[in-house]
């Protein structure tokens, strides 16, 4: 199911500038692994070696941190929006 | 022509290491770990002394080897070498010998520590050629951005969660800075600034500018050092949000022992948030590597409420690492906190201020400060700006006529 996703700033080489993209899947996880095959070299700025979330990167679909929901796992569905944000210093 | 310095040599990702220009570039492209400035310890090694530092303005600047700008600051010349008081009134009720108040609630001119930090984040943003600078703020921060960038004749933007203290609002309005309140939590507000940072040229001080306005915090470390006559104390209690502040505490402490300036011992830093939005003291005191954020903060400490904070890996690194601790006290001794503070030393802070203080007092009730040890509490912003979280809670003014009959009858009542 295709889904609008919000590249931040860092990653937007690799999406030759563009800083929304489309794909498709049924949970966060599959939306990763669309993304790669588009966009190779995406996933592993976003995940580790062990293919966990790296510390420094947020992932939220339509405003909910996913860390609040089943994190790689949690589903998603046609015209949601995913945003990827890396982490930012308070105030 | 301006002097350029080779003190700060390069942005270098604190997670991989990678290399990156001396740009507004705050995440590593590669790994999204955070960019920390690197500085060239051994330059700044023969020509920063003791001596020359004292020889200097009173001001934060007087450690600017050790502050990542190029050429000389141009925002911030009041900013910082704020008191070091020796609280012997308040180190008698905690049950202590010797306590020392870092008192920022007096720092120039927004009366937090976020002036320190916004003097270099400003002073960096014109070095790099901006013109309109910008935060996400819990209130503090936005003040800060708003008055320097007032007087810097810089044009801000602050964005601030829409239900902050009218006291934080209004000081942030009055500068004539461009106020947008977020329907949202502090989290919502940061989220939004990292797109709009991504989509505008400004100097989002504390997204595209952060590893430059982060080390401004050292400078409150570097003071407690020398104020304290070139020594470490065993303990410092910090009050976190994103965890920045007591890194760089950290950080401050660790260069000074490199450059030769204070001598090496076992300090420890303690961390402290309120208990309704904790997230960093929840993870240590269970142990974890990793922070789970908090979705819905409800405290009246909204300087510190942020629920998913960037630093607080490495806040917890700096606590584990120096053997300290973390606490969690909640609103109730928040207040109380604020209390013993002004009824003991007379310096009124705001709700962080009381985090830092209800937080000691539980880190010596358990033993983890010992009453022989000496500690200093960094107070880090003004009880004039958070006057709600203690309105009606220390008492009325008792109303009577102009009449001498009406007070001799008011102590009569009383006593
Ligand atoms: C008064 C006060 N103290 C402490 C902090 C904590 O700062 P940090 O986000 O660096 O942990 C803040 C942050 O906004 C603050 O306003
Ligand atoms: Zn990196």
């Amino acid at each position: 199911m295709p889904v609008n996703v919000r590249i931040p700033t860092p990653l937007r080489k690799l999406t030759k500038d563009k800083d929304i993209v489309q794909a498709s899947g049924a949970t966060i996880q599959d939306i990763i692994d669309s993304l790669e095959k588009e966009y190779p070299g995406l996933k592993e700025r976003i995940c580790d070696e062990r293919g966990e979330l790296r510390r420094f990167v947020n992932v939220y679909l339509n405003d909910e941190d996913i860390r609040f929901a089943q994190g790689k796992g949690t589903p998603v569905k046609d015209g949601d929006e995913i945003s990827v944000i890396p982490a930012i210093a308070g105030g | 022509m301006k002097v350029k310095h080779g003190f700060f040599t390069s942005l270098k990702c604190r997670e991989c290491g990678r290399h990156y220009p001396k740009e507004a570039l705050h995440v590593c492209e590669f790994c999204f770990g955070p960019l920390e400035v690197d500085y060239d310890y051994d330059l700044i090694k023969t020509v920063l002394t003791r001596d020359k530092i004292q020889s200097r303005p009173t001001n934060m600047w007087r450690y600017r080897e050790l502050l990542p700008i190029e050429g000389e600051p141009t925002i911030g010349f009041q900013v910082g070498f704020t008191p070091l008081v020796k609280a012997d009134r308040l180190a008698k009720r905690l049950g202590l010998r010797e306590v020392w108040v870092k008192n920022d609630t007096v720092n120039y001119p927004t009366l937090s520590f976020k002036d320190r930090v916004v003097s270099v984040a400003l002073s960096r943003a014109r070095e790099l050629g901006f013109e309109i600078v910008a935060c996400a703020s819990t209130g503090n921060l936005a003040n800060s951005v708003a008055a320097n960038a007032a007087s810097g004749g810089l044009k801000s933007y602050v964005f601030i969660p829409a239900d902050l203290e009218t006291g934080k609002v209004l000081g942030s309005l009055v500068y004539g800075t461009n106020v947008i309140g977020i329907r949202g939590t502090y989290d919502a507000v940061n989220r939004l600034c990292s797109e709009i940072a991504g989509k505008y040229g400004w100097a989002f001080v504390n997204v595209n500018i952060r590893p430059y306005y982060a080390e401004g915090s050292k400078s409150l470390g570097y003071e407690i050092v020398e104020q304290l006559g070139w020594r470490l104390p065993d303990h410092v209690v910090v009050p976190m949000a994103g965890g920045s502040l007591i890194t760089k505490i950290h950080k401050s402490f660790k260069e000074f022992v490199k450059l030769g300036l204070v001598d090496e011992r076992e300090c420890r830093i303690h961390g402290a948030q309120a208990e309704g939005c904790a997230p960093i003291v929840n993870a240590m005191k269970i142990g974890a590597d990793i922070i789970k954020p908090v979705s819905k903060p409800q405290t009246i400490v909204k300087s510190l409420a942020i629920g998913n904070p960037a630093d607080g890996f490495y806040s917890i690194q700096t606590m584990r690492q120096t053997g300290g601790w973390a606490e969690n006290p909640d609103d109730t001794e928040v207040v109380a906190g604020i209390r013993l503070l002004a009824e003991t030393e007379g310096i009124f802070a705001e709700t962080a201020g009381g985090v830092t203080v209800a937080a000691t007092k539980r880190l010596v009730e358990d033993g983890r400060i010992k009453s022989n040890e000496s500690l200093v509490l960094c107070i880090t912003g003004h009880g004039l700006k958070t006057q709600e979280a203690v309105a009606n809670k220390c008492g009325e003014a008792r109303v009577i006529g102009p009449h001498l009959r009406e007070f001799l009858a008011l102590l009569d009542r009383k006593d």
